[in-house]
């Protein structure tokens, strides 16, 4: 790792007064927390969508291909068109992960978790759209090289189609290892904190039995490097080969040297617009706006104008060459597509891709949030666009005038693509609830160089780090007397208006018992401050726990250790 | 403080004189007449005569054949061989300019990126792009002589092939001399015009007593690597796939910028690790030239991804007017071209592939070494087989012309840098950057 010294200009990209323990609990919330209203009518509409994709998905295998509205001329649309823009999609994480790991930027820190995630999560949609379309799909593992004697037949490996299967299970491989290793330690932190058996289980197994001893962290951090030596040249290879499927052929449109490259940063333009879509949701909603901060935006609101910047250089290139080469179908080719009959899908591509980006070259519009999440929705729409340019106004004029056509998706084809939408929502929702949405461990290898919190105590030239002195412990209540000094009255005013007076009429006292580190005699001196319910415990953050020890003069530091407020929100769901 | 030594100062003297002597008798020893050049193949064997056939062909606007076509062979054969000379020139001017626009675009992304770690080799990059005044004005003076006609560098220029090619007439527009050098000027303008400001930029933030020249200075630089993506791209159209006219490949622009990125890097990390032997730049430490060797060698393998992306296409699909290029490349420059993947590709990869290697700087000079032989063979093998066909060789002429631009490359370099202080004072990420270690 790279030293911890930071200039002081660097923005601190942990915001607020969070030590340590703030980051566990907050990032432990929404796993340890139940799920609101909204996640479940968000959920609901996704789920209902995956099932009408499944619906499709079934009529088309039982049917036929027949369902959708490929032709003679167009035999390949919305299936391959889908396919490349999830894979694209995909493509941020790894990016995140591993590329942004080797340049140690302390910003992916925040983000390389979701990003992961969704890189999985699109390339299992993209994984379906070949299935789907082998029309038999009980027979996909021909795909494979297998001996002939198991009933298939040995692939051709001379088609960039067979690379893809090779480097997109790569890939999903690779990606899904680098993601679960970057999960043990936060596993484990879950698992640490659990309170019933079966979760504790559950994340015991998941974690791998991570102690945390020095030894697992100096392994860790040993195979995350390595990992991210292996996916920086997936990033690069995955969409490469998925640039071949077009590349390789003489198609006029397809066959044009820039494509790898080109693929690969339009995909990671994608990439980085879907994590923003995703995420600019999740911090509200998971309140993590400490950690994903209008900074981590701008951030990647910069990716994405340099990458959208780098695609639109490689479209005029194209347009370029395609006149300069004088190859009268080239030009043919490329004069169609900004003018023929899809000349709206171009231009859709051209004003989404190439020129929306370029509003991010101003500071207020990048670090605007709502506009921020309109452009990552607006760039989404380009990319799909950019892939069924290529796919569909190539082919729509093949070599002969008289098979010349348009293609119209049927329901089925809209329905499959709505269907892997809902999908990946379903599974992104799911991940919501269930793993810790931010690497906390990674976040709090940076907090003391980057977080706002050490940097004002950097700055004010006072120790990071203070040991508070827990001598006095004194087995006792508060006694009325100590109450009604007027000192302590203040601090009780101040630690009730915080927290909320209990209301009898609202509802009954809670047992606080069943929160660990509250005893009998601990109950009853809360009650005596006003305190009874789960709910106002729940509110207690730092500065109330240390009104309270000031008040009771017992177990200071007690109510911190065993997070009461984290306990309490946990019991105040389950009432 | 940086004293330019005497010795290293008497050494690029000697080098650029040596060049001028060499060039100048590659120039003596060019043919002016058809028979002269008859001569010289004859004297060497003049064994080619399939393979030329192939190249004549490749090469399309002298493919006047018919009752003319030995008249107009031994004409061909006459301006490669008038070529030889100035191509020698040529290829080493746009080696030494590209090094030093390579470290342009890494010294502007480093600021654009705000790196921490590298600011304390901010100067020696500046050094070096001292060398994009006189190495640009050298290739624009080629550039205009050709345009001149005092060479058959870019055959596009002679009007009666263009006349007599209907490819080439539809190019006009765009391949004639005067927008050629148009662009040209822009291009060579706009880069230096960075370079200076941002240099003077860097230097003003030593002296001021706040941050706007450093921020002044992050805005034009992200500025400028707009300008760049854009005239790097046809900078590599215009002087270097015109040189075979017919050919075209859209990812010409982005394979060349790898060639000069990489070359760059390891230029830096060569003057890094020599002033560091000279007890210079204190605070540089491994971590540094780690970092260095980690994009050369991170570099290295994107340019031979870019190399294999064209190659692989072009060889896979086959069509006559794309893989002329590398057919004329295969037959005529099997060892330069197949070579130059393996010093460019095969060594970085293994040599620098260790992590402890990448710290151990005589290997960084070594594999450095071999790098810029590679890409100065990648460039070779890019302009040679449109100038001269199968009349190369690396001789006299070649080898002059790179000790003189290497003796401008090292005067101008070492000058710049012994302007000004090597190390930064007031740069904000400086005590980043003196920290830097893992």
């Amino acid at each position: 790792m790279a030293s911890h010294y930071e200039a002081p200009i660097r923005k601190p990209l942990v915001l607020g007064d969070k030590g340590y323990h703030d980051v566990t609990v907050d990032i432990a919330a929404p796993v340890e927390g139940k799920a609101n209203k909204h996640w479940w009518i968000v959920f609901s509409i996704a789920l209902a969508a995956f099932l009408w994709g499944v619906g499709c998905i079934i009529y088309t295998v039982s049917t036929g291909i027949g369902t959708w509205g490929l032709n003679k001329t167009v035999g390949w649309a919305w299936d391959i068109t889908n396919f490349v823009w999830w894979v694209g999609i995909g493509h941020a994480g790894t990016l995140i992960s591993a590329v942004l790991l080797l340049f140690r930027q302390k910003w992916r820190m925040a983000i390389n978790r979701s990003a992961e995630a969704m890189t999985i999560f699109s390339v299992v949609q993209a994984g379906l759209f070949p299935i789907v379309h082998m029309g038999r799909p009980w027979l996909a593992y021909w795909v494979l090289p297998i001996p002939n004697q198991f009933g298939s037949l040995w692939v051709n490996f001379n088609s960039p189609l067979l690379w893809d299967v090779f480097a997109i299970s790569t890939y999903l491989s690779v990606s899904l290892v680098f993601w679960w290793t970057g999960l043990l330690p936060d596993f484990a932190m879950i698992r640490d904190r659990a309170v019933k058996p079966f979760q504790k289980k559950i994340y015991s197994l998941i974690s791998f039995g991570w102690t945390g001893r020095a030894k697992d962290w100096q392994r860790f951090e040993e195979v995350s490097l390595v990992l991210a030596g292996l996916a920086t040249p997936l990033v690069l290879s995955v969409h490469t080969i998925v640039s071949f499927d077009f590349a390789t052929s003489v198609i006029p449109g397809w066959h044009t040297t820039i494509f790898p490259p080109y693929f690969v940063a339009g995909a990671i333009f994608s990439g980085f617009a879907m994590v923003n879509t995703l995420l600019i949701i999740m911090r509200k909603v998971c309140h993590l706006e400490s950690y994903i901060t209008v900074q981590h935006i701008e951030l990647m609101n910069i990716v994405i104008m340099l990458t959208g910047s780098i695609v639109g250089c490689a479209y005029i290139t194209e347009l370029f060459v395609a006149w300069y080469s004088g190859v009268e179908y080239e030009q043919y080719a490329f004069l169609n597509r900004a003018t023929g009959p899809y000349w709206w899908a171009y231009w859709a591509m051209m004003t989404c891709n190439v020129f929306s980006p370029q509003f991010m070259w101003f500071k207020r519009l990048r670090t605007s949030i709502m506009f921020s999440f309109f452009i990552s929705i607006v760039v989404n729409i380009g990319m799909w666009f950019e892939r069924f340019v290529i796919i569909v106004t190539s082919l729509h004029r093949d070599y002969l005038p008289s098979s010349w056509t348009m293609f119209s998706p049927t329901f089925v084809d809209i329905g499959i693509f709505i269907g892997t939408i809902g999908f990946f929502f379903v599974l992104f929702l799911l991940y919501a609830r269930t793993f810790p949405v931010i690497a906390q461990a990674e976040v709090k290898s940076i907090l003391k160089s980057s977080g706002e919190k050490y940097k004002k105590l950097r700055d004010a030239g006072k120790p990071t780090y203070t040991i508070t002195k827990t001598t006095v412990v004194k087995e006792g209540i508060v006694s009325e007397t100590a109450l009604s000094t007027e000192k302590n009255q203040e601090k009780l005013a101040v630690l009730l208006e915080a927290i909320g007076k209990y209301d009898p009429s609202t509802g009954a006292p809670d047992n606080l018992q069943e929160v660990k580190g509250i005893g009998p005699l601990m109950e009853k001196a809360l009650n005596q401050m006003g305190v009874f319910t789960f709910a106002q415990l729940s509110k207690m953050t730092q500065k109330e726990y240390d009104l309270l020890d000031s008040i009771t003069e017992s177990f200071p530091g007690r109510a911190l250790r065993d997070d009461w407020a984290g306990q309490a929100t946990i019991l105040n769901n389950k009432k | 403080m940086y004293t330019f030594s005497n010795r290293l100062k008497i050494a690029s003297f000697i080098l650029m004189a040596v060049g001028v002597l060499g060039m100048g008798i590659g120039f003596m020893a060019a043919p002016s007449t058809v028979e002269e050049a008859k001569a010289i193949v004859a004297a060497q064997g003049g064994g080619h005569g399939d393979a030329h056939a192939v190249e004549a062909e490749a090469h399309g606007a002298d493919a006047q054949h018919g009752e003319a076509h030995d008249a107009s062979h031994d004409q061909h054969l006459l301006h490669q061989l008038q070529n030889k000379p100035w191509s020698a020139l040529y290829v080493a001017a746009f080696f030494f300019m590209m090094i030093s626009l390579g470290v342009l675009a890494f010294y502007a992304i480093q600021r654009a990126a705000q790196a921490g770690w590298s600011p304390l080799l901010f100067r020696v990059m500046e050094g070096i792009t001292a060398y994009l005044v006189p190495g640009g004005i050298a290739v624009f003076i080629i550039l205009a002589l050709s345009v001149a006609h005092m060479n058959h560098l870019f055959v596009w220029m002679d009007a009666d092939v263009v006349a007599n090619d209907k490819l080439l007439l539809g190019k006009a527009g765009y391949l004639n001399g005067p927008f050629f050098l148009i662009r040209a000027a822009i291009f060579l303008g706009g880069w230096i015009l960075y370079r200076e400001y941002s240099r003077k930029l860097s230097l003003a933030q030593d002296e001021s007593n706040d941050d706007s020249n450093f921020k002044l200075n992050f805005r034009i630089s992200a500025a400028f690597l707009v300008f760049y993506l854009i005239t790097e791209s046809i900078m590599s159209w215009d002087w270097i796939m015109s040189v075979d006219p017919h050919w075209f490949s859209t990812l010409f622009g982005w394979y060349i910028f790898a060639s000069m990125f990489v070359s760059g890097i390891t230029v830096i990390a060569l003057v890094t690790i020599y002033l560091k032997s000279k007890g210079y730049l204190p605070d540089v430490n491994d971590s540094h030239i780690h970092d260095l060797a980690k994009f050369m060698f991170g570099i290295s393998i994107f340019w031979t991804y870019l190399w294999f992306s064209q190659f692989m296409l072009i060889w896979y699909s086959n069509i006559p007017e794309e893989v002329t290029y590398f057919v004329s490349r295969i037959a005529d420059y099997k060892l330069p071209f197949f070579g130059m993947v393996a010093l460019n590709f095969l060594f970085p990869l293994l040599l620098l592939m260790n992590s402890e290697f990448k710290r151990v700087n005589w290997f960084v000079v070594m594999t450095g070494v071999v790098i810029l032989f590679g890409h100065y063979l990648d460039i070779y093998t890019a302009i040679m087989p449109g100038t001269v066909g199968d009349q190369w060789s690396i001789g006299i002429p070649e080898i002059s012309s790179v000790l003189f631009f290497l003796g401008m490359f090292i005067f101008f370099v070492f000058r710049a840098l012994s302007k000004a202080p090597l190390q930064p004072k007031r740069n904000p990420f400086i005590e980043e950057s003196k920290h830097f270690h893992y």
